[in-house]
C-alpha cells in the first residue's frame, strides 16, 4: 500500500471537472503525494499547444462563476502541479493516435504518451480519482 | 534577519493563494518568513493545513478588514 500516491484520470471537457481535477492534482502534488495524471478522451485537446482555454464548455452555473470570480485557470494549476510539486502528466497513447497528435504538438510539461496498462499498473495501491 | 516577503494573492480562490505561497517558498531561503494575503476564506483554512503537513513553521494567522494574513517560516 502506498497511500502517498494519487492517480488522476481526466477525460471530461467540462470546465468544472477540469478545474476539480487540476485542484486535486496540484494540491496533492505539493502536499507530499506523487501524482500521476492521465489525459484521455475529450480532455486531451486542451493540452495541445496553442489551444485557447477560453472556449471550455460549462456544465452549469458554477462553471460560469469559475470564470467570472477569477478562480485559478485549470491549465495553470496542472502546470504548477508539475513545476511546484511531484506530478507527472501523461497523454493517453490511444487518444493521441485517434487525434493524430504527436508529443511535439502538446504543451511542453507533458510526459511521453502512456498506455492504459502501464498507467493502471502504476496506480495500483494508491488513490485513484476520475474526472 | 531579513524582512519578510509579502505575497498578495487577494482576489483569487483556492488553491491559487496556496500555489502562490509555495512558489514563494521555493524561491526563499530556510528561515525566511513569508506573509500571504488572501481574500479567500477557504484558503485561509487550507494553507495552515498545508504548512503543518509539509513541516514549515506557522508564525501567525489573522484576519483584518476581510483579508487573511498568514505568516509562515520556511523550515527546510
Amino acid at each position: 500500500m502506498s497511500s502517498d500516491k494519487i492517480s488522476v484520470v481526466v477525460v471530461s471537457a467540462s470546465r468544472e471537472r477540469l478545474q476539480m481535477a487540476a485542484m486535486v492534482a496540484s494540491v496533492g502534488a505539493v502536499s507530499g503525494h506523487r501524482v500521476s495524471i492521465f489525459l484521455s478522451m475529450n480532455a486531451l485537446s486542451y493540452f495541445v499547444a496553442g489551444h485557447n482555454p477560453a472556449d471550455v464548455p460549462v456544465e452549469g452555473e458554477f462553471g460560469k462563476l469559475l470564470v467570472s470570480r477569477n478562480a485559478p485557470p485549470f491549465m495553470d494549476l496542472f502546470e504548477q502541479a508539475v513545476e511546484l510539486g511531484d506530478a507527472q502528466i501523461f497523454p493517453c497513447s490511444m487518444a493521441m493516435d485517434i487525434l493524430g497528435l504527436k508529443q511535439a504538438d502538446m504543451v511542453p510539461y507533458l510526459q511521453d504518451p502512456l498506455g492504459l496498462t502501464r498507467f493502471l499498473d502504476d496506480a495500483s495501491g494508491g488513490q485513484v480519482w476520475s474526472f | 534577519m531579513s524582512e519578510k516577503k509579502v505575497i498578495d494573492a487577494r482576489g483569487t480562490f483556492c488553491p491559487g493563494p496556496l500555489m502562490e505561497l509555495i512558489a514563494g517558498i521555493k524561491q526563499s531561503e530556510v528561515g525566511e518568513e513569508l506573509e500571504i494575503l488572501s481574500s479567500d476564506e477557504g484558503s485561509a483554512k487550507d494553507i495552515p493545513e498545508w504548512i503543518n503537513k509539509v513541516g514549515h513553521e506557522m508564525v501567525e494567522s489573522f484576519e483584518s478588514d476581510g483579508v487573511w494574513h498568514i505568516v509562515v517560516r520556511k523550515s527546510k
